[in-house]
Order: C-alpha cells, then structure tokens, then sequence
C-alpha cells in the first residue's frame, strides 16, 4: 500500500491551559472515508482543522499528501491547496456571486483561465444540482443551498481530499438530507474523506471507519456495523445512547 | 418621479383617495394632525417656519442689497449697506468678493486655471461616485487629472506664468487638501489597520499601534504647526520642503489614524469564518485581504469612513493657523479690509453654502453606496 493521504503522528494541541488534542495518532488511506463523532468538546473540529493548518499543532507530527505540516509557507500552500474544506456555517463570501465564489479559488490560485473556471464550477454546480442559482449571491439561497455551493466551491479547486466540519449542524431538518445525498454522491466517487459528524445514518451508510473522540482522545476507532453495533468503552456507548436518544 | 408615485398607489390601495390632492390631504391629516396634540405641535411648528422663513426671506432677498457703487477711484462705496445693515443682507460683498473668496491671491488675470481645477476635481467626484464608471480607467483617469490639476495650478510651461503655491488659496487648496489628504489617507489607514491587526508580527503592530495612537492623541491644530514650525528646525540648513506640502503631509498623517481605526472596527466585524474559508481555499494573505476581507469589512463601515470623510473636509479650514489660504481663510481675509468690515454674516453664509454642497453630496453618495451593496446580500 501507498503512503496514506493524511497520517498524525502523536499530535497534541493546547488552548492555553486546556489540553485540547492529547496524542492523536490516526491515519487515512487515499480513497478512504473517515467519520469522526463525539461529544462536543471532544476536540474532532480542532482535530480536522489541524489537517489544513487552520489550528496549529503544538507536537507531533502531520503529513498530508506527503507533505509534512510545518509553519514553512510553501508546503502550506501545496497542502491547502490539496485539500478542500466545508465549514458548519458554510462560510461563502457574501459579496460575491455563486460563480464567483466557485471560480475564486481556481482563477487565483491555481491561475486557471477565467472562461475554463467558469465552465469547472458549472459543472460542479451541476453535480450538486443548483447551476440555476450561479448568478445569485449567497443570502439568496437557502442554508441546504449554501452549503451545496460550499462543496462545489471546495471542489472546484479539485482537491485530493475534503475535510466536513460538522456540515449540517447549522442546518434545518429538512435541508439536512439534500447535503448529505450530495456528500454521498462523493463519497462514490472515491473521494478521501473526513467528515466531522453526528449524522449516524451517513456514517453506516458511507463511512469505512468511524472514529469516536473524546475529551481530545481517539476513543476507538473501527468499521461502522462494528462499532455502533459492540462499543468496547463505556464512553462511547454512553455517546450513541445519547445521539440515539436524541433521534 | 410619476412612476414611484403610481408605484406607491398600487403597495398602497389605501392610500389610493384618487386625485392627488385628496392623497396630499390624507397625508397631512394622517401625519401632522391625527391628534389634538400632534395638531398643536404642528401648528406651533409650523407658526415657527413661517415666520422665520419669512423673516429671513425678508433679510436676504426683499431688503437685500445686490450691488453697491464705486467711487472715482473705484473703490465701493459701502454706505447703502451699512444703512441696511440689521434689515437686509449684503450680497455685494459677495459680488465684490467671490474671486478671492474662491482662488485666493492667485493672480487674477490668470485664475481661469484654479477655476479649470475645480472643475475637474468636481468631475472626478460626480464620476468616481457613478457606478457604471468603476473600472480600472478611471484610476488612470484619476492620476492624469490630477497631475493637469498640478500643471495648471503650478504653470510654467507653454506660456503659462508660473504661480508659486503660496499664492494659491480659496477653494482650489479646499479641494486639494482634502482630495490629496483622503487618497493618501486611506491606503496608510489600510495598512495601519491591517498591521494593528497582524498577529505575526508584533514589530509591525507595535508601530502601527504607535503610529495610530500618538496621531489621535494630538490635535490637529498642534499637528500643523509642528508640520510648519517645528519640523523645518530638524531639516539641514538648504533644503527646505514646500509649506503646502508639509500641511498636506501632517493631514494624510492624521486623517489616517482616524480612518485606520474605522477600518479596523471593520475587519473586526467581518465572522472570523470568512478569513478562514479564503485559508482553506489557498488564497495567499494579499489575495484573501484584497479579494475577502476588505470588501467586505469596508462595506461594513461606509457610514463610518464618510463621517470621517466630511469630518476632515471640514478640518481642512485649520491651515488658517499656518497661512494657508483656503477657502475659510480668504473669506475671512475679505473682509478685512475697512470698507467691508461687519458683513461676515453674508460672507459666512456663503461658506457654509459651499461646505455644505461638499459635505451633503459626500452623504448622499454614501448613502446610495450602502443602498447599493446590500442589494441581494442579506445574511
């Protein structure tokens, strides 16, 4: 087997005193999907947001795609570049129409031409299925819409990977669905993915591997069936019965 | 104007009483007199208006004197005036005055050229603020006026006379202080809010800290005269950096500091999720600075930098203190001489007429900027 795309190495992260990560060692093959769950706190959205330096890490080590994290520019670049990000609040640029926060990434950082970063969002507009919409701006859709243009936007710059923090948690019920069948029509096209989420269904449904984290630790880790089905830790168990509840 | 008045009557079929007469009467019944209380405060107000407007109309068109007569040695006679003085107003100080009033100690037969300057910098205001003209052009439309504003101001070439700058005044200085003072204001603003702002290097924020802070703390008024008399002691002897120019200098400085802090309340503003989006996709500082952040965070804070904005045309009258001639100064300077002395009311007037178009075509713009950028952009 290759290198894996994203491997952490005994990673640990402090806010001030609070030891947020302590010893995070995980590895993600190419084409693999990861879920990472938890109680809130546990440290997952600190966890995911150190794979693209949007966090630093304080020891350990990080290498993504081959390129091992440091506070060196350069592999930044490559690094970010490579990897696509959905935030929980989607995060589009207000003042900027839906193509054009399509078409950003590609034009100035990859220095693609304008008329062929314009036909690449159409289709990744397409393929989250509101091409309808490229001429509006963000505050005209809906939050499912939103967030579907944020994956288009993150794909546009076609990444190796795509990191979810948490992508429908500041969603609607009924919007939930229509961003996770998009996440799912990824997930099929063999996309390394990391998805931070409580979305149990979407775990079983894609996930190779589910990693549970709590208080800054990887709890356990293991194959969806399994793991929901036989939780080895009292954590976790007191964790599914709570998210069970909650459903 | 007759498509938003029947636009109107279809939102609001109530209102819809047919003739517009019968609309204006429901208006005043409905807003000025739908209480006994709102009646009497109405007319009380309205008693009011009448009576000063009528008095003031009284003052300055029925009674007002226009022109006065000049003796064999053509100097005016101000005796008509004087005998008005209290009942009507004299507007021949202003006939007699307004080329000093407006282009200062510019030699006369030559003020064509400031008047040309004006012009042109009204030109670029009303372009600048238009939409369909912002594109790249008009920077580069920007940098050759300005530099004709110079040419013709300073002359010099293809026989033109050469005008030195301390013979410039009126409203050309106005407008030059102000135009030269805000464009180099507010790029230093940006960066000073930007480095305040930097995380990473505290070196650069330490100045900027510094910089914003000792340049807020002082007063103008102190800022020029340091620019005027204390900073020529510090040159070596020789060298000698034009008066206009220190003035211009300390204003950049100091309508910088105040910009760079509405600036930074506009970045601050901005969702912490905005920066980090443009992270995320791999934009290098500059372009998720240039692209994300400032034109969102300036948008936010129109209101503001306009405030500032006016403020600071305004501000431009204290050159007075160091001996430039701008638009306040030479009305002053106007009526200086004995024969006018005691009509500042009129010459006054006059100067508040010419801030006032300034400032309010400042707030219009402004409001119809923020109008503009919230279309389709609700969150």
């Amino acid at each position: 087997m290759s290198e894996p795309a994203i491997l952490m190495e005994h990673v640990q992260k402090w806010f001030g005193q609070m030891h947020v990560l302590r010893d995070i060692s995980l590895s993600v093959e190419t084409g693999e999907r990861v879920v990472v769950c938890g109680p809130s706190g546990s440290g997952k959205s600190t966890m995911i947001r150190c794979i693209n330096r949007l966090e630093e890490h304080q020891k350990g080590r990080i290498v993504v795609d081959g390129t091992e994290l440091t506070s060196d520019v350069r592999a930044l670049d490559t690094i970010r570049r490579e990897v696509g990000m959905v935030f929980q609040s989607f995060n589009l640029f207000p003042h900027l129409t839906i193509l054009q926060n399509c078409t950003l990434a590609p034009i100035r950082v990859r220095r693609m031409p304008k008329r062929e970063a314009e036909e690449l969002a159409m289709e990744y507009l397409r393929r989250v299925k509101i091409p309808e919409q490229a001429a509006k701006y963000p505050g005209q859709l809906s939050g499912g819409q939103q967030q579907r243009v944020a994956i288009a936007r993150a794909l546009c710059m076609q990444p190796k990977i795509m990191l979810f923090d948490e992508p429908t948690s500041a969603l609607d019920p009924e919007m939930i669905k229509e961003v996770l069948d998009t996440m799912i029509g990824l997930a099929e096209t063999g996309m390394t993915m990391v998805c931070v989420t409580h979305e149990m269904g979407f775990a079983r449904q894609v996930a190779n591997r589910v990693v549970f984290m709590d208080r800054g630790e990887v709890v356990e880790s293991g194959p969806p069936a399994e793991i929901f089905a036989n939780p080895a830790t009292d954590r976790l168990r007191l964790f599914l019965s709570q998210i069970l509840r909650g459903h | 104007m007759s498509a938003s008045h029947s636009s109107s009557v279809e939102r609001a079929p109530t209102l819809a009483l047919g003739a517009p007469l019968s609309r204006a009467a429901f208006w005043l019944r409905s807003r000025l007199f739908a209480t006994p209380v709102s009646a009497v405060v109405s007319l009380a107000l309205l008693y009011l208006l009448l009576r000063w407007g009528w008095d003031f109309f009284g003052w300055a068109v029925l009674h007002a004197i226009w022109q006065v007569p000049h003796d064999a040695a053509g100097l005016p006679q101000t005796g008509v005036c004087r005998a008005a003085e209290g009942v009507g107003a004299c507007w021949a100080v202003v006939a007699e005055k307004y080329r000093f009033i407006l282009f200062g100690f510019y030699p006369y037969a030559q003020q064509w050229r400031p008047a040309i300057c004006v012009l042109l910098f009204i030109g670029l205001y009303a372009a600048s603020a238009q939409q369909r003209f912002w594109r790249r052009e008009l920077a580069l439309i920007w940098a050759v006026a300005l530099v004709l504003i110079g040419a013709l101001m300073w002359g010099g070439f293809a026989g033109l006379p050469l005008v030195a700058d301390d013979q410039w005044g009126g409203l050309p200085i106005t407008l030059i202080l102000a135009t030269f003072g805000l464009a180099g204001a507010f790029p230093l603003a940006v960066l000073a809010a930007l480095g305040r702002r930097s995380r990473g290097m505290p070196a650069v924020r330490m100045l900027c800290v510094c910089y914003i802070e000792l340049i807020r703390g002082v007063p103008l008024i102190s800022l020029l005269f340091m620019a005027s008399v204390m900073f020529p002691l510090f040159l070596p002897a020789g060298v000698d950096i034009d008066k206009l120019l220190r003035a211009q200098i300390a204003f950049v400085l100091f309508a910088g500091a105040y910009l760079a802090e509405v600036v930074r309340a506009g970045l601050q503003a901005l969702p912490k999720g905005q920066s980090e989006a443009a992270d995320a996709l791999g934009l290098g500082y500059w372009q998720k600075t240039m692209l994300i952040v400032l034109p969102q965070a300036l948008r936010q804070v129109i209101p503001m930098l306009v405030n500032t904005f006016i403020g600071f045309f305004k501000d431009t009258s204290l050159v007075l203190i160091i001996g430039i001639f701008d638009l306040t100064t030479t009305g002053r300077t106007a009526i200086d001489e004995p024969a006018w002395q005691g009509f500042g009311n009129e010459i006054y007037l006059l100067l508040a007429a010419i801030y006032f178009t300034f400032c309010f075509a400042m707030s219009r713009t402004s409001a119809r900027l923020e109008h503009l950028f919230s279309r389709g952009q609700r969150r």
